[in-house]
């Protein structure tokens, strides 16, 4: 019973984002249709945080890195094939996504690995002050990447095609293209959760102690999920660079991790369509409140407190409650 | 590089070095203590730069400007302690994380609101805006070295607070077993709220001296607050020592990391890595840092 | 099972009220103005003098430009592009502005005039105070003016001067952004003598104290700045709280000696030389009209900032009025802009062929005026109808 509620939750949202942008359309108000095509690029990244926060138990306070370089990538390639200059001189740039969306989210998964490598050894508080410093890092290699504009982000020119089918300049296709690439990570999560890999990381995220002493190398397994973690957020990244034809470190800076790992607890950890909701509800607040209000955080200030205190459940463990607060057992 | 440089930049190194241990010492005792992550804490450098900004503004008097300043900042920081943080040191490190994040967007948000969006541009005070000729032809000015000599006074006072005091017996007690301070009769909630007001009054002094050279401005703790966590991370969480250790090397990397590519002709990418590239580094051969507190 | 479907529809009400909000229809004869500018930080002065000064303006005509009805929708970008971009997008997209003002940094403009020019609707982009060279040569638009100065014009008057003051070794300092560099590079173009250090700083920086170190350590004969806002204040007092003011002479463009700085510099700024396209104390009609009610309006002299920002509003007066208040005519509207024909504080002004500005440099230095205020006195003419150096890449027609 309790599955089926949550069933018609997310059935309900997900078919509201399908008719969003015919309802904007009729009422002509374009605008929103870009406003919650970054939602839902946003949503794509906070999965991913889900994945190693809710599910692995990693306070990763570093995603909106892995989300920028994607986000470089694209905008890289992209601003050398609009120019014909090569990159590093050697190959020339492309704005073909079959290239450059997997090239972004094989440079984001490998800079994880690599920050995993160093930050996996250890946990709990060192994790995050870590995961922040290596994100910090990032931030400032792009602030001081003079040749592709530094702290001033980078203007290229973005528009391309998906496989020839739908041109990314089109409001309403690109919308699907996203809602369809973030169906189909919220899909294959939901398989990889409940794989026997998934079991691992709940495993460890319960107690990593037992689970080695139950034989299993952990090390491995969580470096492999945050390497997907990141190699995720780097899509969502490369999907923003299309979206935005400019890019600046600013979506790295650390408050934007901080943002992302709100979103997931606001949403619900461990749930992955909380974070969905979790996106969807932080950036509609984040875009609409100021209308009314200049000052809103020091009311959203408070009430993350409070959220944190009384209602870690999220969004989907309200309007969906489960025997268990986390999927998966 | 000449000599002269050399020494000017050493002090305005050693400046920036005790300015990030009074901010690392505060937040290393609250991990060490109560095991608590707290994000926050720039915003006590911030509210004490405020308040010193506004009472110097009102008062005009310095000698009475800093001491309420600084007991304003462990104030705010005890009402926070009382009312919220209490209850999240049982809590795990993620909803630390959370709720001092939600409490860095209201501070933020606050001085806004009382102080306007704009940064306030308050004067070093004209008792200490003079220079000295420290070094012959290098005239340095008198408040950094003022800065400076403060800074070096509290981590004399820290040293003698926590190696010679009962307070601090009962901190290193608390450091190295909780539960045990707790057996033993000790007053567990009172001597946490002391230290994070303790904590809360370091940030704000760091915060005020900051002021006069930085500029007094919303989300002015946010970026000090990145290098402390590096502080921490290097010099080993929960570790005094190992803070001001590594306060005083990353003043130094930090410094020359941003006039060495200047004078060498190197990228400046590496001014601002610098400090995280020597974080990786560290942490490689030494994942719990230099000076690890406990196991 | 109530609450399940509470959630979902109360979810969904969100999202479709967020659609339905704000759709109110075009009027005719009324013109919507953009105005995103720095309002927060150490450099919100900036952005308060561009708001005061376009006020002004508007109030000039009695609070409808060019005789028709007149909204200016205000926001702030934070200093950031991506807010700046955000803004920008919500303008032009939902409140369906026409004009789009008052971006102070070029980083920023940068950021913000791709979703304008590129907009369905066919906004304008007027700046108020950035030029970036960008838009002045290859990116040039006819939808985009700069009603200030193309962002090297200050610093070439300032070059020219060192030149003529006979100054042989001189050190540069800005902060690291396109104005920063276009600044510098404009300095060198008529500077012929020796340039010992050129070092680009962190923009915001306001300590200056280990840069300053290694500028004393190169003996030059003079320093040439550019440090707008917060940024300048600290820098000529760390600048001065070292004692090199007296050892070496610095020179500044406007932007680093105007009503914005020297009240937060005080003393330490007597004697500084500065280049300038306007001064609180040019004489000409316009301009004592606009410096007398602007103090009246806001108990203090106006930088030049506010300056431009009055004429930004004066020249769109002037496009509205040519075409009888149909501002929906875009091409009418662009060639009336083009025209320029209105009195600007600064004296002579003129579009170029990019739709930069024709005008004049002056040379000033700081002084106290009859009521002891420091303010920047003129000394002289650098420049007289000065276009800019990156007009020859614009492929647009005259």
């Amino acid at each position: 019973m309790a599955l089926d509620r949550r069933a018609i939750v997310i059935a309900v949202l997900l078919g509201a984002f399908a008719v969003l942008p015919l309802a904007a359309e009729l009422l002509d108000q374009t605008w929103y249709i870009g406003q919650f095509r970054k939602i839902l690029i946003f949503a794509i990244a906070a999965v991913s945080l889900d994945l190693i926060l809710g599910y692995g138990g990693m306070v990763c306070f570093g995603q909106a890195a892995f989300f920028g370089i994607g986000a470089y990538v694209v905008a890289i390639l992209s601003w050398h094939a609009q120019r014909n200059i090569p990159v590093f001189g050697l190959f020339p740039g492309t704005k073909a996504i079959w290239i450059t969306w997997p090239l972004a989210m094989l440079v984001a998964g490998s800079t994880a690995a690599l920050i995993g490598l160093f930050s996996l050894r250890t946990a709990g508080i060192h994790f995050i002050m870590i995961t922040l410093a290596f994100a910090q890092m990032i931030y400032f290699f792009f602030v001081s990447l003079r040749a592709y504009g530094g702290e001033d982000g980078l203007r290229f020119r973005s528009e391309t095609t998906v496989f020839g089918l739908v041109d990314t300049r089109d409001e309403v296709g690109f919308y699907y293209v996203v809602y369809a690439i973030l169906c189909l990570v919220l899909f294959l999560s939901w398989r990889l959760v409940r794989s026997r890999f998934g079991m691992v990381i709940l495993g460890v995220r319960e107690n990593e102690r037992r689970m080695r002493a139950l034989g299993f190398a952990t090390f491995p397994y969580k470096l492999a999920a945050f390497t997907i973690a990141g190699a995720v957020s780097g899509l969502a990244g490369a999907l923003f660079a299309v979206e935005e034809s400019f890019i600046s470190p600013a979506v790295m800076h650390w408050t934007r991790s901080g943002d992302l790992i709100v979103m997931v607890v606001l949403g619900g950890m461990g749930t992955l369509f909380g974070p969905v909701a979790g996106a969807t509800l932080f950036l509609l607040m984040e875009k609409f409140i100021p209308d009314f209000t200049e000052h809103w955080k020091l009311i959203f200030g408070p009430a993350i407190v409070l959220i944190v205190l009384f209602a870690k459940h999220g969004l989907i463990g309200w309007a969906a409650p489960k025997g268990t607060q986390r999927e998966g057992h | 590089m000449t000599v002269l440089l050399f020494i000017e930049q050493l002090l305005n190194s050693l400046q920036l070095g005790v300015t990030l241990f009074l901010m690392a010492a505060g937040l290393t005792l609250v991990f060490g203590i109560m095991n608590m992550v707290n994000l926050a804490h720039g915003s006590f450098y911030m509210i004490g730069a405020y308040l010193c900004a506004t009472l110097i503004q009102h008062t005009g008097s310095l000698l009475l400007s800093v001491p309420l300043a600084i007991l304003g900042a462990a104030a705010v920081g005890l009402v926070v302690e009382l009312t919220t943080l209490r209850a999240l040191y049982q809590r795990d490190h993620l909803d630390q994380v959370l709720a001092t994040f939600g409490l860095i967007l209201f501070f933020n948000e606050l001085v806004k609101v009382l102080w306007g969006p704009g940064a306030i541009l308050i004067d070093v005070p004209a008792l200490l805006s003079g220079r000295v000729e420290l070094i012959p032809g290098a005239p340095y000015p008198v408040y950094r070295l003022v800065v400076l000599a403060a800074g070096l006074a509290i981590a004399v006072f820290l040293w003698w607070l926590i190696a010679r005091t009962r307070l601090g017996m009962l901190i290193r007690a608390g450091a190295s077993n909780r539960t045990m301070v707790g057996a033993l009769g000790v007053n567990i909630a009172r001597l946490y709220s002391l230290v994070f007001a303790l904590g809360c009054a370091l940030a704000g002094f760091a915060g005020l001296m900051a002021g006069p050279i930085y500029g007094v401005e919303a989300g002015m703790g946010d970026a000090i607050l990145i290098k402390t966590f590096v502080v921490i991370v290097i010099g080993g969480i929960g570790s005094i020592r190992g803070a001001f250790v590594a306060a005083l090397i990353v003043g130094l990397v930090d410094t020359f990391g941003r006039i060495l590519p200047v004078l060498l002709g190197l990228p400046a990418a590496l001014a601002e890595m610098a400090i995280y590239l020597l974080m990786a580094g560290i942490l490689f051969f030494k994942p719990a840092g230099l000076f690890p507190a406990r196991g | 099972m109530f609450k399940t479907l509470l959630g979902a529809v109360g979810t969904a009400i969100i999202m479709g009220a967020a659609i339905v909000a704000p759709s109110q229809a075009d009027a005719q004869n009324r013109i919507k103005i953009g105005l995103i500018t720095t309002l927060s930080g150490p450099n919100a002065v900036l952005g308060r003098e561009i708001v005061d000064g376009f006020a002004l303006g508007v109030r000039h005509s009695d609070g409808r430009l060019g005789g028709i009805e007149t909204e200016v929708v205000q926001g702030d970008d934070q200093f950031r592009p991506d807010t700046g971009r955000e803004l920008a997008q919500r303008m032009v997209e939902r409140d369906r502005v026409d004009i789009v003002t008052g971006v102070v940094f070029s980083n920023i403009l940068l950021a913000v005039a791709d979703p304008v020019l590129r907009a369905r609707s066919n906004p304008f982009v007027i700046s108020a105070n950035a030029g970036p060279s960008e838009f002045a040569g290859a990116d040039c638009n006819p939808n985009f003016f700069v009603a200030s100065w193309p962002n090297d014009g200050t610093h070439e008057a300032a070059g020219q001067h060192a030149q003529n003051a006979g100054i042989r070794r001189v050190y540069l300092m800005a902060p690291n952004y396109p104005a920063g560099r276009d600044a510098l590079a404009g300095f060198k173009r008529f500077f012929r003598g020796e340039v010992v250090g050129e070092v680009y700083t962190q923009l915001g920086q306001t300590d200056y104290a280990a840069e300053l170190a290694a500028l004393r350590a190169a003996r030059p004969d003079a320093t040439y700045i550019f440090y707008p806002g917060g940024m300048g204040v600290a820098y000529i007092r760390q600048y001065s709280q070292l004692g090199l003011i007296q050892q070496i002479p610095l020179i500044a463009p406007s932007f680093s000696a105007d009503q914005t700085i020297l009240p937060g510099v005080g003393e330490a700024a007597l004697g500084v030389f500065a280049s300038t396209f306007w001064s609180e104390s040019l004489d000409n009609p316009a301009n004592r009209r606009f410096v007398t009610d602007f103090e009246a309006a806001y108990n203090r002299i106006p930088s030049p900032y506010a300056a431009q920002a009055y004429d930004t509003a004066r020249l769109i007066d002037s496009a509205v009025r040519a075409v009888n208040g149909n501002v929906a005519n875009r091409d009418g509207l662009r060639a009336a802009i083009r025209a320029a024909n209105f009195q600007s504080v600064r004296g002579p002004f003129r579009f170029n062929r990019n739709q930069f500005p024709i005008q004049n440099y002056y040379l000033t230095q700081i002084e106290r005026d009859a009521r002891g205020r420091l303010v920047m006195a003129m000394r002289g003419t650098i420049f007289e109808n000065r276009g800019d150096a990156y007009v020859e890449q614009c492929r647009m027609p005259g």
